[in-house]
């Protein structure tokens, strides 16, 4: 890699400019005897939001865990920015990982730490030469830009609650401008309302800083609300990466059983009505609303 | 591509300033040129950006906080510098980074009031605890068929059987001090014989029992501790609680019994193995007879040091298994507590054990037996 005399290395800064960002090819994870992952192919598009669903214990997370480096795959060729990261060594990821942020599941803040200075953490990993004063002023902005009140940039985590936890995960996550963001379960656990705002920030934070993002999720509202593309998985692999509308045709007994289910249609139907909304002057749709949310009488 | 972020400050014809930057204004490349833009001085009119190759929100926020200083307006900004510009435009923030510390002079009498009041109310616990437990020991006796033989003797082989080895080798180990060190004291009045009284008496009376209650508080203590607690995290004691099952009869009842029933046995063994150690420093160091050194064991060791130690023992066990479980159980909120509890349980019934002990002390010599 080539480095100035300081030793900071050029192409560090240099944003992707490939098509896919995350490449991966013939991966396979197992568990002892357990296969999780077998020959699983999957190419993230610059600029998405793919959201990765699979019933429970399907592996997403595991998929996830692989591209970050955090399993060693059995088998496969994962690609990151089109540099190989399986079997290499942890120093030579160092272009990498500053270019990734990673939200775990239930935020994963440093507890000792408050939110500002857990913001603080991978700046001064990787950035040591940026003055204190600087530094601070970046932790106050990304966490105001995760959608946090200012006074919580001086809390602990343990005074945050739940919602407030993951938009704290995501400052610490957007730390270095990162071009790809991977998400896991970002609106599990959270009340509707949080969640519906979450779908928001991730969307617009997406076309603000033109990230790409993986995201884990259960949350049928969030796929048809924000992402691009979706990929299923079942029977250990990708078995399909499209848009829902598209998936929603394929003919697979989980896929069918998951967008077509009760809540498959609910969401379907929220997502209709909010499109509605969006042309309430005009007097057909709005009684086209107002039908639809009455609930029939007979179920009531 | 690469290069630096770099700036410099135009002097235009008609007399304005103009900060003209150019390079990547990125979070890897702006370390260099931060300092040196905090210190501009001077009127600035403009921030002319048209030469920055690329930018992200660091690098906005820079010429953001700039324009913010100076007034100055922001020209040939690309598209996304635009947009990165607009997004930052609302989050400027005078919030302190750190938690906010009381000076020393309030913090340290703060810090000293809290543990005096929780000194307090973890006194009122411990007894309402004692109390829970005697209630619930009062109504197994009642129903018999309620207690649960089944936890009882798992706790039995979890505290005491599988002890068994770590026990043997530290009493083992301290045998073997206490008689190479003896001797070489009571070597200087010609009394090396006497060794055999040292290690007999001290390995019964005290030791014994005292270094196995610690290591059964090490041991058991935080197990009891850390499963409870994670128990009541997990909620399991509440879904214990909603199905009428009793956690005191449960979880508290079997392992506090086990810890009493296996204290006087593995005190007594602990004082056997040391004996044993002293034996064989006799026997190799001061010239003593393996089996000599055991016989006369019997003739120096008054009864009643037996005693003493098999009494002080199903106390010690009491009040190391009463730590781990109270503390167990006062475990909420969230896993970080579970640490705090157990080590408080290992701190407090060693701490406890080792005050009683001095009671002890003082109570058996008096009544004669010293």
């Amino acid at each position: 890699m080539a480095q100035d005399e300081t030793g900071r290395d050029l192409e560090r800064h240099e944003r992707f400019r490939g098509e896919y960002p995350i490449v991966v090819e013939g991966l396979t994870n197992r568990f002892g005897d357990q296969v999780v992952h077998q020959d699983l192919d999957l190419k993230v598009r610059r600029g998405e939001i793919l959201g990765v669903v699979g019933g429970s214990g399907t592996g997403k997370s595991v998929l996830m865990r692989s591209i970050i480096g955090l399993q060693t795959p059995a088998e496969g060729e994962i690609e990151v920015f089109g540099r190989s990261v399986v079997g290499t060594d942890p120093e030579d990821d160092i272009g990498i990982r500053n270019r990734w942020g990673v939200l775990f599941q239930g935020g994963a803040l440093f507890s000792t730490l408050t939110v500002g200075e857990n913001v603080e953490v991978p700046l001064k990993q990787f950035y040591p030469d940026i003055e204190p004063k600087l530094r601070h002023e970046i932790a106050r902005y990304k966490t105001i830009l995760s959608g946090l009140p200012e006074e919580a940039v001086s809390k602990y985590p343990s005074e945050l609650s739940g919602g407030m936890k993951k938009r704290a995960g995501l400052a610490r996550a957007l730390a270095l401008d990162p071009e790809l963001l991977f998400l896991d379960e970002p609106t599990a656990g959270l009340d509707p309302i949080g969640a519906a705002a979450f779908d928001n920030l991730t969307r617009a934070l997406k076309e603000t800083l033109g990230l790409t993002v993986f995201l884990i999720t259960h949350d049928l509202d969030t796929l048809h609300e924000i992402c691009d593309r979706v990929a299923v998985i079942a029977d250990k692999k990708v078995i399909a990466v499209d848009t829902v509308p598209n998936l929603m045709e394929l003919d697979h007994p989980w896929i069918q059983e998951y967008f077509n289910g009760p809540r498959g249609r609910a969401a379907l139907t929220a997502q209709a009505l909010d499109e509605l909304r969006k042309h309430m002057d005009k007097p057909l749709a709005a009684n086209v609303v107002k039908a639809l949310d009455k609930p029939p009488a007979g179920k009531a | 591509m690469g290069g630096f972020a770099e700036y410099e400050l135009v002097e235009e014809s008609d007399g304005g300033n103009v900060l003209v930057l150019s390079g990547p204004y990125l979070v890897s490349t702006i370390g260099p040129v931060d300092g040196d833009l905090c210190t501009l001085e001077g009127q600035i009119q403009k921030i002319d950006l048209s030469g920055v190759s690329e930018i992200d929100t660091v690098g906005a926020w820079v010429a953001c906080s700039i324009s913010r200083q100076f007034d100055a307006e922001i020209i040939g900004a690309s598209e996304r510098a635009e947009r990165l510009i607009g997004a930052l435009k609302d989050t400027t923030s005078e919030e302190e980074i750190s938690a906010p510390r009381l000076p020393v002079w309030k913090r340290v009498p703060g810090a000293i009031g809290e543990k005096l009041y929780n000194a307090r109310s973890g006194m009122y616990g411990v007894i309402g605890f004692l109390g829970a437990l005697l209630l619930s020991v009062g109504s197994l006796l009642r129903h018999p068929k309620r207690f649960r033989w089944l936890a009882l003797v798992r706790q039995l082989e979890l505290v005491g059987v599988s002890a068994l080895p770590i026990i043997g080798l530290m009493s083992f180990l301290i045998g073997i001090v206490i008689a190479q060190q003896g001797a070489v004291q009571l070597a200087q009045f010609g009394a090396e014989t006497l060794t055999v009284n040292l290690v007999g008496r001290i390995t019964l009376r005290e030791l014994g029992v005292l270094m196995t209650a610690i290591m059964v508080a090490g041991r058991s203590g935080s197990a009891f501790a850390a499963q409870i607690g994670t128990m009541r995290l997990t909620e399991e004691v509440d879904a214990m609680q909603t199905i009428g099952i009793s956690p005191m009869e449960a979880l508290v009842v079997p392992r506090i019994m086990a810890a009493v029933l296996m204290m006087p046995l593995l005190g007594f063994y602990s004082a056997g193995v040391a004996i044993v150690g002293g034996a064989v420093v006799g026997q190799f160091m001061l010239g003593i007879p393996f089996w000599t050194f055991l016989t006369r064991i019997q003739d120096v060791v008054p009864l009643y040091d037996l005693w003493v130690g098999l009494l002080k023992a199903p106390v010690f066990g009491l009040i190391v298994a009463l730590a781990g479980c109270y503390h167990g159980m006062q475990v909420k909120g969230n896993s970080e507590e579970v640490g705090l509890r157990t080590t408080m349980a290992v701190v407090t019934g060693i701490f406890a054990v080792i005050v009683i002990d001095a009671f002890f002390a003082v109570f058996f010599t008096e009544i004669g037996w010293g």
